[in-house]
């Protein structure tokens, strides 16, 4: 059976290349330095795990993101270890030679293959707004479920739902732990719009090598990656606690690089690695190119009004209006409504008093 | 108390020490929460001036927030336990009766004062039944409300591992939907507060006036005092 190790030897790669990856992987997690030997041992003596990588209606900027995983052995190793089955996207075969593939793997590896979902199945229409090989995304993603070890739900269309699934949800899109139907599986959700390529590599990695999740919270989510805010080590923070705030995109506060708050920024309530990890090899993320986090790690993200208001909208109310305007409405409709009531009472009063003296 | 039932009925002693302490308290907390929770969702205009290390504007009105919304969940905690040992006025806003019949009589009775079809209000040495209903609606259960809310956003700050994110934001937050809906939600219950406020003092006052017992003072002093010598209609 072959190991990791043998793919990465076999992908050309030095054993002093191998060990650091494994030092790496292990800081990525969080995890002390005692743990890189540990994942390097695992990696030379456990057969490969066989992911299955699905796509239903999603944009593929997960994949994206995943090839551009900064750490170059990240990139090589997990994609080729994890491309050799089955990902429609990057895999080389096509058509019913693609599709055997899942079959195959199904059969082989029963009980034993990862599956990994991007995007999420639309349930209107018998799933009919997403046909894959002459067959719903849904009935192809149940089958590969029944008999998998573990689902991974690679971004926030699978984690959440996303875009396609924004109100009204025509073709009902449904996040995979919300298909009726599904086989009960662990899923780990990788929530963002894509995930940081960092993160689902170091996530990938970690499921390989120990054979079960990292600590999740109670959504499901890594807690090493997403139990912090962007806000909480935003290195914009120090302007936030000092008041200063761009007021428009072409202040001097948005030229001085003051906290993006008032324009929107989702920061303060998005659960994500941007603000430690960030992007493209740790070059830069939203906030530090200038604009504010638009939270797309974050359940509902797209159905909460203006990227750029700070406070959101509550659709619930028909017009659509954020909690001050409902409760400045509601203060002057009572304030007003006591005035008034204030008024009849004191012409009563005086009547009463009348008749009495 | 049956004898003040009889012909001279003077003031009956109804708001004890800790009640009253209490009220006061909230009144300070809360305004102090609503003025800086407001500031915290639409913050002052930027401060232009200088490093963001020689300024501590938001820094500030967050810990008045904070430090008020503790000394609110201290007083609010503490006036459940008076609820608990106190005298019966003190029970009053926790447990409405509201299987009786009676009670729902008598808030429609109340409905009819406010709606001017009524000459006369009832008398109450405690609150009215339409205040016990209202106080117990939007105050009680909306404070409980803000201070679940506010326990769990505050441990979005203090971390995974903070007492406030295991027994709060752990749960709370997923209940809602996401971060940006418990602040959403916490906004809108400020203004509910503030709308209870609005409707509390004005009811106040005018029940001051236009009532058959003293209100205002009452809190102040802890004794009711009556206008007329007629019997109390919550009196047994």
């Amino acid at each position: 059976m072959e190991t990791f190790y043998d793919v990465m030897r076999r992908q050309g790669i030095t054993r002093r290349s191998f060990l650091k990856y494994c030092s790496l992987t292990a800081a990525a997690l969080g995890l002390g330095p005692s743990f890189a030997p540990k994942i390097a041992h695992a990696m030379e003596t456990k057969p490969r795990i066989p992911v299955l990588w699905l796509h239903g209606l999603e944009c593929t900027c997960c994949s994206e993101s995943f090839i551009r995983s900064a750490h170059p052995l990240a990139k090589d190793v997990v994609l080729s270890m994890i491309s050799l089955d089955y990902d429609d996207t990057i895999m080389a075969a096509a058509g019913h030679e693609a599709e055997a593939i899942i079959e195959e793997i199904v059969e082989k590896y029963k009980g034993n293959y990862l599956l990994a979902v991007e995007g999420n199945p639309p349930l209107n229409e018998d799933g009919m707004y997403c046909i894959i090989g002459g067959k719903p995304f849904t009935e192809q993603l149940k089958y590969a479920a029944e008999h998998a070890k573990a689902i991974i739900s690679w971004g926030s269309c699978a984690s959440w739902g996303c875009v396609q699934a924004a109100r009204p949800n025509p073709t009902r899109a449904t996040p995979v732990h919300k298909v009726p139907g599904l086989a009960a599986k662990p899923i780990i959700k990788v929530p963002g719009c894509p995930p940081i390529a960092e993160v689902m590599t170091a996530v990938v990695t970690y499921i390989l090598t120990f054979e079960r999740f990292p600590e999740l919270d109670r959504q499901g989510r890594p807690k090493m990656f997403y139990s912090q805010r962007i806000h909480d080590k935003c290195y914009r923070r120090p302007h936030f606690d000092a008041g200063q705030f761009v007021e428009k995109w072409d202040d001097e506060g948005a030229r001085k690089g003051y906290c993006l708050y008032k324009m929107g920024c989702k920061g303060p309530t998005t659960y994500n690695a941007c603000s430690t990890v960030r992007w493209n090899g740790g070059l830069s993320f939203p906030i530090q190119a200038g604009h504010g986090c638009i939270g797309c790690s974050e359940d509902g993200f797209w159905d909460k009004g203006g990227f750029y208001d700070r406070l959101t909208d509550i659709h619930q109310f028909g017009i659509e209006a954020n909690a001050d305007e409902i409760g400045v409405g509601a203060a002057t409709v009572v304030g007003a409504a006591a005035a008034a009531h204030a008024a009849v009472s004191a012409v009563k009063q005086a009547r009463v008093k009348g008749e009495t003296d | 108390m049956a004898e003040h039932s009889a012909a001279q009925q003077t003031a009956v002693y109804v708001y004890e020490a800790p009640v009253r302490i209490c009220h006061w308290i909230n009144f300070f907390a809360i305004v102090a929460l609503c003025i800086t929770g407001y500031l915290i969702g639409s913050p002052l205009p930027s401060v232009s001036s200088g490093e963001a290390s020689d300024h501590y504007m938001m820094g500030y009105i967050r810990f008045v927030h904070f430090a008020a919304a503790y000394i609110f969940i201290i007083g609010f905690v503490f006036r459940a336990y008076w609820a608990i040992v106190g005298n019966s006025h003190s029970k009053e806003i926790y447990t409405p009766r509201i299987f009786s019949g009676v009670f729902w009589r008598d808030v429609w009775h109340e409905i009819k004062w406010y709606g001017f079809m009524t000459s006369e209000p009832k008398k109450y040495t405690g609150h009215n039944p339409l205040a016990i209903i209202s106080m117990h609606l939007m105050f009680v259960w909306g404070s409980i409300f803000m201070i679940i809310s506010g326990l769990a956003l505050y441990g979005e700050g203090a971390g995974m591992s903070s007492w406030q994110y295991t027994f709060f934001s752990s749960w709370f937050i997923p209940l809602m939907g996401q971060s940006q809906d418990v602040h959403t939600w916490h906004h809108l219950v400020m203004w509910l507060l503030i709308v209870f406020a609005i409707i509390h003092i004005y009811v106040a006052v005018r029940e001051d006036i236009m009532s058959r017992q003293s209100i205002i003072s009452s809190m102040i002093s802890g004794w009711r005092m009556f206008k007329d010598n007629r019997p109390a209609d919550d009196l047994d």
